[in-house]
């Protein structure tokens, strides 16, 4: 624990926290510009060139709306839902392996700031967590839609939790380990996980959409209903905050999608034609940001393809089709990794 | 060094979420109290090198348990006005109760001194792949007595859910 190796996952630390908030900045412009793509538009185009400003004015709008807490509400829980939300959104991407280590000067520079042995589990920790700032921005509003809205997220979010981490344990089975750097390093080459784990990887991808309330899972916002669901009460950067968060989700869930079943940073046949690793090194993180781009689209496209659910039929999709499936998953899994064992038991 | 300071911090700190979760007025306060309470206790397990068990402890209680409980007393919205009143027999008999608890503890912790501790200290005694180990080999008839006594509780749970059993 020297001082250069403090100085060094500090560093780490802010680039890591600057690029998850320019990467969710940017994607709620991507999420307009897809959006006008989608249905023929133009989208927003007034702020700089093809509207690439648009999104620092937004932040100037949030920022400047007028402050307002109600007056019937719980005051600090009301001011503290929002700041839970942003920080558990914020937590995630210190297990997530952004590339191979650097070498500079003879010192390997893992890119991942924490390669703890219980990755997987810490991610579920703070995601079981997430679920506290809407509940508690939404009841301390004191209004009925707003606790509406707080209580289908964390029902949505405690039913799509079991389905998620059923299809996970299927990974760590075949992958024989809980650490998130492990499990991108051993996916070099064609070795990415969701040729293994097809089934687990669209459970996976189906959770991911239902616990970062994106649609067609987005009934804790449901507008025809709700009014403004968890966040009807909320005004100028709270409710920013509640938005971004949001969008801060999404990155960070492409992120892990793209660690666990698609390779993270490897790229196959990239190590035919470079050598030197450092370079590798930054072409996977190259690779995997490509990556993450690529499945922020894919929840913006199905965010503006398919309709929502009704709640009846969410809570069906959870609990009568995606967890028997995975617990499917599970048996199927646990029946090819012991195929020796059970062929030889018959066969005998 | 360090985890001396930090031990104590987080004593301190799980002491304190533990009074304010009796001492708070509102129960959503307390729930939210006994949330952090759960977190120091989360820290002493990291501090002991038990990892695993901090995430679990983390993930069960303050994931799912708590919420569970938060749902329950948002749902109920309880106040001032709904609360039972408590007659004097009541709290004093909570008192003497509660007091007779204190003194079996303190009785018990007493003797602790005497308690040999363990003679080699192993940091990767608490990591999940000997955690795992152990269940599966030594401990593997308990470990699996336990998971059918969940089952047999969910199970009761969905009969008492359902409502009219055929």
């Amino acid at each position: 624990m020297t001082l250069d190796f403090l100085i060094y996952k500090i560093i780490l630390v802010l680039i890591v926290f600057s690029i998850t908030l320019l990467v969710a900045t940017y994607s709620t412009y991507a999420e307009r510009k897809i959006a006008a793509f989608l249905q023929d538009r133009i989208g927003p185009d007034r702020a700089g060139p093809f509207g690439i400003l648009q999104p620092l004015a937004d932040a100037v709008k949030m920022f400047m709306k007028e402050e307002i807490i109600p007056n019937v509400s719980n005051k600090a829980l009301f001011v503290l839902g929002p700041g839970i939300c942003m920080l558990t959104a914020c937590m995630t991407g210190v297990i997530i392996p952004w590339g191979k280590s650097i070498n500079i000067g003879g010192t390997d520079y893992p890119l991942q700031i924490a390669d703890v042995n219980i990755g997987i589990l810490y991610l579920f920790g703070v995601l079981s967590l997430g679920v506290y700032g809407i509940m508690i921005g939404g009841w301390a509003s004191n209004n009925k839609y707003s606790l509406l809205g707080a209580i289908r997220a964390s029902s949505q979010m405690i039913s799509y939790e079991v389905a998620m981490g059923i299809s996970i344990i299927a990974l760590v089975m075949t992958t024989g380990t809980l650490s998130t750097g492990e499990i991108a390093a051993q996916q070099h080459g064609w070795h990415w996980n969701v040729l293994i784990q097809p089934l687990g990887c669209l459970i996976f991808i189906i959770c991911a959409f239902a616990e970062t309330n994106r649609a067609p899972f987005d009934l804790p916002e449901c507008e025809t209903e709700l009014v403004g669901g968890y966040h009807t009460e909320y005004s100028s950067m709270k409710l920013g905050l509640f938005l971004f968060a949001e969008y801060i989700n999404m990155f960070i869930s492409s992120a892990v999608i793209a660690t666990f079943y698609f390779g993270g940073y490897n790229m196959p046949l990239i190590g035919r034609w470079v050598h030197d690793p450092n370079v590798l090194a930054i072409l996977g993180f190259v690779f995997l940001f490509m990556k993450i781009v690529g499945f922020i689209f894919f929840f913006m496209w199905v965010r503006w393809t398919l309709p929502r659910f009704r709640y009846d039929q969410l809570m069906n999709l959870g609990w009568k089709i995606l967890i028997p499936l995975s617990i499917l998953n599970l048996v199927l899994t646990g029946a090819w990794m012991m195929r020796h064992e059970i062929i030889n038991y018959f066969v005998k | 060094m360090i985890t001396t300071y930090l031990f104590y911090l987080l004593s301190f700190l799980a002491i304190m979420f533990a009074l304010m979760v009796v001492f708070s007025k509102n129960p959503i306060h307390s729930v939210l109290y006994l949330v952090l309470a759960f977190f120091t206790i989360a820290g002493h397990y990291v501090l002991l090198n038990a990892q695993f068990l901090a995430a679990v402890h983390i993930i069960v209680y303050a994931g799912a348990i708590m919420v569970l409980f938060l749902f329950v007393i948002m749902l109920l919205n309880l106040n001032k006005e709904t609360e039972p009143h408590k007659s004097i027999w009541l709290k004093a008999s909570a008192a003497v109760a509660s007091g007779s608890l204190l003194v079996v503890l303190v009785g018990s912790l007493k003797g602790a001194a005497s308690i040999p501790s363990a003679k080699t200290f192993d940091a990767s005694i608490g990591l999940i792949e000997n955690l795992g180990q152990t269940l599966f080999n030594d401990f593997l008839l308990p470990f699996e007595v336990s998971s059918i006594l969940l089952l047999s509780a969910m199970v009761g749970a969905v009969m008492l859910g359902k409502k009219s059993i055929k």
